[in-house]
């Protein structure tokens, strides 16, 4: 037996040959084995194809589990903190999963599919963890990363090019809902869903149906300005959001080496996802007694005086650097549809309770020059950016 | 039913026994069930042919702690008591070990057991020490855990810096290299091997197979006995204990599970669908099987559930019976000698060869055995003139390669009289009828997970803090009302009782402390 | 009669690096040694032709990147070049391969396990930790935890805090961690034998164990806590072979105005009035000193080159009862090109990487059995490298020298000394090995050298030609090496120092001991110390 070795180098997502044809800059990164664009052609005009138009995003690399069998739904609520009985067929949750220690080991969306069916979509890939808290259960949990190909379709104009396309019914589908329609003779799975704040929708689809998709949509695009992005544009929304993303404001607990640096739901403000009530959940015992006694981290979400961007910075409580130093940015960015220069980071409590003022160390260069700067920033506890848009349903034409 | 137990004790094992009757005699109303028709989980006495009775798990009392003989007033009658242990030799030059004195070795051998023996039950009487009490946790600001630490580290200090130092580097050592430094005698080697490695996975060369030993040697100062009645006997007096003080112990009740309700434990129900109810469970079964067919792992969390699932408690030791017409002839033994604990291995290379086939999932082509004729002192087990082969038998491991298949059994079986009639040539004359028990078929009658007889493998990673798994090591289970007192908890197996009662005092001081 | 400060006895890595620092902090310093090149075990030896073999030791890795740059072993020519990857053959003609891309690994150990390839992540984060925990304890003295003085009780204190720091869960792992086996270790994150079986290495070797002793997790870590330029865990070669390692050490000293002397083996150490006042060589010679310290292994220096008397009893008999055990063989093999294996697409990266052998956990323990029956491992586990695919040195061009590691192979054969037959049948096994996978192999080879513990032995000198000068178990590491009570250099002997792997932190080219050492004298003499501090981990 001689087996065929294993790809070398970066994997290609089933929209690479779009992706590809559409590049100019040549900017890529790798995602999880795949290549993944940073940028197609500019990296504003990416940005601003989500918050104007219609943005296509290829989000094939996320890991994508399938879970079924009898035991799927109590599987799913000793998994992760929020009661997903609640989560009907047809619906999508945000939900988060931690370790017995309480401490946050991904987030991630969960699609109740079909009755009992459900697909777990996250950064990072978990089929150890899945398969050891499976233990007791009859379930089935595969990994389907590849067999699925996906596409987020961000913005404004979004779904009139759905609708364009001539998918029917997208009109009704709420936030967080999904439906099964015909592509071409296969099924196509659209969840009203996104990491950007605003209108948008997620397409799933068998990978061999992959490139006519993504013609029909560009084709039905077209006079709503329609535009593929890498991933720097959707990043910079993402922040707007206000939204984690694992290995910025938490790290995986189980891939942790120091102690001290994996964090809870609470800690990372999802107390909303962390449902007591449940009897058991993985990390109850720990995040009750966190409840209790209080947590060590919170993250903040900063509205920074002035307009260089945060990267990387320290956060302090008074204006003196050196000393009171209280946290640090996780992530930052000058918010072009806000007009604020924003930012995410964790700070040790009882610091940053919404409206507390802080201190951060910004580091800006200017023409090979570095310059420092202390900038008062505001802690605030609603997402940057959060148009009416987003929740509208049924959608506006725009 | 819908009267609430103060507590539910699931298994009427030796160590559920000791634990009932403790919390019966702190005033608790206490409920245990056991499976079996008989009390005593492994420690019974039952008739496996026609007029023979036998221990038919545990044979021999090596460690029952003298606190718990104490607190429940036990007297247990032995049949011999401070065992002769006799390492066989074929040509009957044999070496008796008895105490700190051995007989049949050198001058050399003979001084150097009576210190090695000496040095090792010093070490053992600090370990017992802390046998007798649940582990500190590590890492906490309780000043219970930190004073029983501090406590360790001053005993250990105490033993003085050359005796501290040799402590320090056996613990992690294996019996093998200690005895090959010390003495030349192979039975004498082979014998001691043999104690180290009994009841475990393990073989002489095994690195922590000194602790094992000293684990051996924490009970009475290692001196070994047989009780009048078999096993049984201590089961009973220990289930009388605890009826006396007013536990009621029902059998034939198997538990089919631990009700948990709201995240936490509120009773068991039975195979026959009976519901009793009580916020205290504690069950005597291994952790295997109380986490996960008891109470379920969806009950608890992943990473707990992992560890248990993890936890090696695969046995290796198999029991023969045999219901002799007569005492076998064995060169070089006086009648006497019948009464004594007599071991086949002959030096320690032996055990470590027995081992190895262990390792694949196969039995030992030259067992390893440890005989008794319990019959010889007692005459409750056979019938007048006629006598029982008690023996356990190492290595047969749990998950043979093939299963154990009813031939591979037979085969089994025939090895191991071949083996003994090496010694004894007329043995296979005398045997009118047998039993053997595999770790499956122990693990089947007596519901213990991989019939390990210490409810989980014995060794460093598996010890103390980290018994049975971590985080779990203080009887008590993250999940509310549920704890466990079984030979699976801290310090683990043998008929000693000291898991069920360190178990009985934890519950009873966090209730006090509550 | 000149006098010297210091004598160090044996050039091997870990004296010349107690020599260097010794020597640099301004002592008049002689290195012995008694072969007639230095290195001791991390040589290059020109035994063929024009081809440099690596004869013993032969990657790189634990080598302490701060004693590299304190004694700047760059300037005196050494050079540690990383490489990538290992792989394992299989019996059924495939083969399980560790690149060095994270993503490539990733899918190659997908193909046998998704699960196991999602695990690798925890394991190995899992691991790391534990390396942090024990990096921290490398470049320092191991506390004496019987002792009361300050400088013990405040080391003990510092791990403690470091180890409560971990959490109370952690702790526990911890604990488990040291006593576990390698296979019980690796059971619980991974399910397929391969994998188990190619991680499983590590934990054995150089040492008596099988990968089921317990403690062999431990010995796994000895092996992970290397690094190369920060990648920790990575390996490298040496270029022009791991005598540039000592050749190097030796620059730095000789630099240092310290004096080499080969064909300088020592007789005897010299002891007057429980004090040390040089040492006798073999020709005859004295050379005094009031510092003496030992690169050789703990039982030479003891039991070998020193009088009973001069000791006491209760330390010999500790010495005597050191466990150091020859457990592990080399083949060391000039190539006439470079063989192919089938199973390998052609062009992988993979021909540059380890190669194994044996791909199941029971093949890996059976190995073992062989040995503790007292004998070779008839199918063994080999550690196999090519450093001539990626340095242009130690072979001529288009040929090659690989280096063959092997597990087990007795110091003595059933307790006989080994015959030319026999040493003969246990190469025949290695060749026969690699063979089935290369069909090409044996015809490439141009020369063999097969060298059993005994051959090791009579030529480095060290106790039964174990890489470790000592095995790695609990009972041997940290406070308890090389022997409880003397595990902090010195000796029951006024001005006798040890500086041998048999100290602490134990073996492989890590010159960890050599350093710690030489600040323990230095220290003892008054000196400010040269020996650099760990970088730290955080």
């Amino acid at each position: 037996m001689k087996s065929q070795p294993v790809h070398q180098g970066r994997l290609k997502t089933p929209f690479y040959s779009r992706l590809a044809a559409l590049d100019t800059v040549n900017e890529w990164h790798q995602w999880k084995g795949y290549s993944s664009a940073d940028s197609l052609y500019c990296e504003d005009t990416e940005y601003f194809a989500i918050r104007n138009a219609t943005a296509v995003f290829d989000l094939t690399p996320m890991t994508k589990y399938r879970i079924t069998g009898p035991d799927a739904l109590d599987y799913l609520n000793r998994l992760v903190t929020r009661d997903m009985a609640k989560i009907r067929p047809g619906r999508v949750a945000y939900a988060v999963w931690c370790d017995d220690q309480g401490q946050v080991i991904d987030d991630g969306t969960i699609f109740h599919l079909r009755e009992g069916e459900y697909r777990l979509c996250s950064q990072e890939r978990h089929f150890a963890w899945l398969t050891a808290a499976a233990l007791g259960f009859d379930v089935t949990i595969t990994h389907e990363t590849e067999d699925v190909a996906a596409l987020a379709v961000q913005g404004p104009t979004s779904f009139s090019v759905l609708k364009n396309m001539g998918l029917k019914g997208l009109e009704d589908l709420k936030p967080f809902g999904l439906t099964h329609l015909d592509f071409q003779g296969v099924e196509l799975m659209v969840s009203r869903t996104g990491f950007t704040a605003d209108l948008g929708y997620e397409l799933w689809i068998d990978p061999d149906k992959a490139e006519a998709l993504w013609d029909a949509l560009f084709e039905a695009g077209k006079l709503f300005g329609i535009r593929a992005i890498g991933t720097h544009a959707l990043e910079l929304a993402r922040i707007e959001a206000g939204f984690l993303a694992a290995y910025m404001e938490f790290l995986p607990a189980d891939e942790t080496v120091r102690t001290g640096v994996s964090r809870s739901p609470l800690e990372l403000g999802l107390d909303w996802l962390v449902d007591f009530k449940k009897p058991n959940f993985n990390g109850r015992r720990a995040l009750a007694h966190e409840k209790r006694n209080g947590s060590t981290w919170r993250l903040v979400k900063l509205d920074i005086e002035g307009n260089k961007p945060a990267h990387h910075s320290y956060i302090f409580g008074n204006e003196k650097a050196n000393k009171g130093q209280i946290g640090f940015v996780t992530s930052a960015a000058w918010s072009p549809v806000c007009k604020q220069n924003i930012a995410l980071g964790t700070v040790r409590t009882p610091h940053g309770k919404p409206g507390d003022s802080v201190w951060i160390e910004i580091y800006y260069q200017r023409e090979m020059h570095w310059h420092r700067k202390m900038a008062k920033a505001t802690v605030v506890d609603k997402p940057f950016w959060f148009p009416p848009r987003r929740g509208a349903t049924p959608p506006g034409p725009y | 039913m819908t009267d609430r137990y103060d507590a539910i004790v699931v298994g009427a094992g030796h160590n559920g026994l000791v634990c009932s009757a403790l919390l019966a005699k702190a005033g608790k109303n206490v409920l245990v069930l056991e499976a079996n028709e008989q009390v005593g989980g492994a420690a019974i006495t039952r008739e496996f042919a026609d007029g023979y009775s036998v221990s038919a798990c545990a044979h021999l009392l090596y460690q029952l702690q003298p606190e718990v003989r104490k607190e429940l007033k036990l007297s247990p009658a032995l049949s011999s008591k401070n065992m002769t242990t006799i390492a066989l030799d074929v040509k009957g030059n044999h070496v008796r070990l008895k105490r700190d004195a051995v007989d049949g070795v050198s001058d050399e051998d003979a001084a150097g057991y009576k210190r090695f023996k000496k040095r090792m039950t010093r070490f053992a009487d600090l370990l017992r020490k802390y046998l007798n009490k649940p582990p500190p946790r590590l890492g906490t600001r309780d000043l219970k855990d930190l004073v029983t630490l501090g406590q360790l580290g001053f005993d250990i200090r105490r033993l003085g810096k050359d005796e501290m130092q040799e402590f320090l580097r056996l613990i992690g050592m294996n019996i093998h290299d200690e005895l090959d430094e010390r003495f030349e005698s192979p039975l004498l080697k082979g014998a001691v091997s043999l104690d180290a490695v009994l009841g475990t996975h393990l073989g002489p060369r095994s690195p922590n197979t000194i602790m094992t030993y000293l684990y051996r040697l924490a009970g009475d100062h290692g001196r070994v006995a047989a009780p009048q009645g078999g096993m049984g006997s201590v089961s009973d007096e220990l289930a009388h204990a605890a009826r006396s003080a007013g536990a009621t112990i029902r059998t034939k009740m198997p538990v089919k599970r631990i009700v948990v309700e709201n995240g936490r434990v509120t009773g068991v129900e039975t195979e026959d669908g009976e519901r009793f109810n009580s916020y205290t469970v504690i069950s005597n079964a291994d952790p295997k099987q109380t986490v996960i067919n008891l109470v379920g792992t969806r009950h608890v969390e992943t990473g707990f559930a992992r560890r248990i699932h993890h936890l090696r408690s695969r046995g290796n030791a198999a029991k023969l019976h045999l219901a002799l017409d007569g005492l076998p002839t064995i060169a070089g033994l006086a009648k006497k000698d019948f009464a004594e604990r007599l071991v086949i291995a002959p030096d320690e290379h032996y055990v470590e060869r027995a081992f190895n086939p262990a390792k694949y999932g196969e039995s030992s082509p030259e067992p390893v055995v440890e005989l008794t004729f319990p019959s010889f002192r007692d005459d409750s087990l056979a019938p007048t003139g006629k006598h029982v082969l008690s023996a356990v038998v190492q290595y047969a491991p749990y998950e043979l390669k093939d299963g154990w298949s009813d031939a591979a059994k037979r085969a089994f079986k025939k090895t191991v009289i071949r083996t003994i009639a090496k010694y004894a040539p007329d043995i296979e004359q005398r045997i009118t009828a047998s039993e053997l028990l595999t770790p499956a078929d122990i693990e089947r009658e007596f519901h213990i997970s991989g019939g390990h007889w210490h409810h989980g493998e014995l060794t460093l990673d598996q010890f103390l803090f980290v018994r049975p798994v971590s985080g779990a090591a203080q009887y008590r289970m993250p999940l509310d009302g549920l704890y466990l007192c079984g030979a699976g908890t801290h310090p683990g197996g043998g008929v000693s009782g000291a898991a069920g009662r360190n178990a009985a005092r934890s519950i009873l001081s966090r209730e006090k402390a509550a | 009669m000149k006098t010297y400060d210091a004598i160090v006895v044996g050039a091997g890595h870990n004296g010349l690096t107690t020599a260097a620092f010794l020597a640099k902090a301004g002592l008049d310093v002689v290195c012995v040694e008694k072969n007639d090149y230095i290195g001791g075990a991390a040589v290059s030896r020109n035994l063929y032709k024009d081809w440099w073999y690596s004869n013993c030791s032969y990657v790189c890795s634990l080598l302490r990147p701060e004693i590299y740059r304190a004694l700047e072993l760059h300037k005196h020519g050494l050079q540690v070049t990383p490489y990538g990857g290992s792989v394992t053959f299989m019996e059924n003609g495939d083969y399980y391969g560790s690149y060095h891309d994270e993503e490539v690994a990733y899918r190659e150990m997908a193909r046998f396990s998704r699960h196991d390839a999602d695990a690798y992540k925890s394991y190995s984060a899992n691991t790391m930790r534990q390396c942090r925990f024990i990096r921290d304890f490398l470049l320092s003295t191991a506390p004496d935890p019987t002792s009361f003085k300050p400088r013990d009780i405040k080391e003990l204190i510092r791990i403690g805090g470091k180890f409560m720091e971990m959490g109370e869960d952690r702790m526990y792992d911890t604990i488990r961690f040291w006593t576990m086996s390698v296979a019980e270790y690796l059971d619980e994150y991974f399910e397929t034998d391969v994998i188990k079986a190619a991680f499983s290495g590590s934990g054995i070797i150089g040492t008596a164990l099988g990968i089921h002793s317990p403690g062999t997790a431990y010995v796994l870590l000895h092996h992970y806590m290397g690094e190369v330029d920060g990648n920790v865990g990575s390996w490298g070669f040496a270029r022009g072979g791991m005598g540039a390692v000592s050749k190097s050490i030796a620059g730095a000293f000789q630099a240092a105005g310290g004096e080499l002397r080969t064909e300088a083996g020592v007789d005897k150490i010299i002891v007057k009035n429980g004090k040390t006042t040089g040492v006798a060589l073999e020709n005859g010679d004295e050379i005094s000193a009031e510092v003496v310290v030992s690169a050789m292994d703990v039982k030479r220096t003891f039991l070998n080159c020193m009088d009973k008397n001069d000791l006491p009893a209760s330390f010999h008999k500790r010495v005597e009862n050191f466990k150091i055990r020859g457990s592990s063989g080399k083949v060391n093999i000039a190539l006439d090109g470079l063989p192919t294996f089938p199973a390998l697409p052609e062009g992988s990266s993979l021909y540059y990487s380890d190669m194994h052998f044996i791909d199941s956990m029971e093949r890996m323990e059976r190995a073992y059995d062989d040995w503790k029956a007292g004998t070779w491992s008839k199918d063994p586990y080999i550690d196999m490298v090519i450093p001539t695919t990626s340095d242009p040195t130690m072979a001529p061009p288009g040929k090659h020298f690989m280096s063959c590691f092997v597990q087990y192979c007795p110091h003595q054969v059933e307790g006989e000394p080994w015959t030319n037959e026999q040493r003969d049948a246990f190469g025949k096994s290695v060749i026969d090995q690699i063979s089935n996978y290369s069909p090409d192999f044996r015809d490439l080879i141009l020369h063999a050298e097969i060298r059993t513990p005994q051959d090791i032995e009579a030529e480095i000198g060290i106790t039964e030609g174990n890489i470790f000068h000592g095995e790695l178990t609990m009972d041997q590491l940290l406070f308890n090496r090389p022997v409880p009570g003397y595990a902090q250099y010195r000796s029951p002997v006024d001005g006798l120092y040890m500086c041998g792997s048999s100290t602490h932190p134990g073996g492989g080219v890590m010159a960890a001991p050599g350093a710690n050492a030489a600040r323990e004298i230095l220290s003892d003499l008054k000196r400010p110390s040269t020996v650099p501090e760990n970088f730290g981990d955080d």
